[in-house]
């Protein structure tokens, strides 16, 4: 396992949050292949090697909130679960979450089904909407708001 | 499912809306991005997997380092009610993968064509019309390209006249802002046509 350490006391690339308990993960953007591909990773660790969430179903652009239910110690979070859920005080999505802890998307998937089964979050689920997507009205708006940029 | 749901604070919930920025390498997608984005474009990475590995395959996967392929995406809220987000998806066809990831129930896509290589973005405009996503191609004005005629671009992409072409600049914001405009212009058109027509 990852030992989350007391190391990284300096974090220079800081932009709103600070996360030193995760910083020894990001170093694994140092090790790239080539400008293409990204990191070598072991993304199946932090996840007992589970590939898929035990619950919900996660878009990029999922949009996931904590509860703000405190998380017992009891039940078994790891440290990337506990990064995950404090990124989660303001709404986020799936893709911003994974982007702030540099961890693959398919991990920070598994990452919140755990916390999403435990009522440690909630999620709202994007891709439902045929009828969004059909509403003129939402075009029109997001035409306005792109104006007033 | 209800359609609504709210923060802690009673608050709506703001919508997520996903806007592709596709086109060959160095093409100015990460730009672009860049570019419109309120805040700094972030990175997410996708594992490169075998189409075929299983769920119940993972046995031993645990301690094998694997290979990711980054995306970069910004973010624009607006009005607190829609966040759109632009994902910057890698060019070349053996990242596909990850463009059905973004594309599934996305508003659209923003092809960017390097008139000097307009052929590399002869993929992503074949991907785009054959799932039928509202695209728009916006040509990034390089300095020393030569400029071509918008109708040249058209011809040369084979592309259906009722797709739009514009020149822009990846680099500077207000010629970003504007070809998202155009996208989401089309894109409410394109979804008017097929649901009156259908």
């Amino acid at each position: 396992m990852t030992s989350p350490g007391p190391g990284a006391e300096e974090d220079p690339d800081t932009d709103e949050v600070s996360w030193s308990e995760v910083a020894d993960l990001a170093d694994a953007e140092e090790r790239w292949l080539d400008d293409q591909a990204g990191p070598l990773v072991r993304p199946y660790v932090m996840t007992s090697g589970r590939m898929q969430p035990i619950r919900g179903t996660f878009d990029l652009v999922t949009l996931v909130e904590a509860t703000g239910l405190a998380a017992p110690p009891e039940l078994g979070l790891g440290p990337e679960h506990q990064a995950a859920l404090r990124l989660c005080d303001q709404v986020m999505s799936v893709a911003e979450i994974a982007g702030h802890l540099k961890l693959p998307t398919v991990t920070v998937r598994v990452l919140l089904g755990d916390l999403l089964d435990k009522g440690l979050v909630t999620v709202q689920d994007p891709r439902t909407d045929d009828e969004f997507m059909n509403d003129e009205q939402m075009y029109r708006a997001v035409i306005d708001g792109l104006h007033a940029l | 499912m209800d359609s609504m749901r709210f923060d802690r604070q009673g608050r709506r919930l703001p919508k997520a809306i996903k806007i592709l920025i596709a086109g060959g390498f160095g093409a100015g997608k990460t730009t672009m991005v860049g570019a419109v984005s309120e805040t700094k474009p972030l990175r997410t990475e996708e594992i490169l997997t075998d189409q075929g590995v299983r769920v119940d395959d993972v046995s031993g996967v645990e301690a094998k380092t694997t290979t990711t392929v980054a995306m970069d995406f910004g973010r624009i809220t607006i009005k607190d009610q829609f966040m759109l987000y632009l994902f910057g998806t890698p060019g070349q066809e053996r990242f596909w993968f990850m463009w059905d990831e973004v594309a599934i129930g996305c508003l659209g896509a923003v092809v960017l064509a390097d008139t000097r290589r307009l052929a590399d973005c002869f993929p992503a405009v074949d991907y785009f019309e054959r799932r039928a996503i509202p695209f728009i191609v916006a040509v990034n004005c390089f300095e020393g390209a030569r400029a071509y005629d918008l109708n040249e671009v058209q011809a040369a992409l084979n592309l259906g006249s009722g797709v739009p072409v514009l020149l822009c600049d990846a680099r500077v914001r207000e010629s970003g802002k504007d070809v998202l405009i155009a996208l989401v212009t089309h894109a409410m058109k394109a979804r008017k046509a097929r649901t009156t027509s259908g």
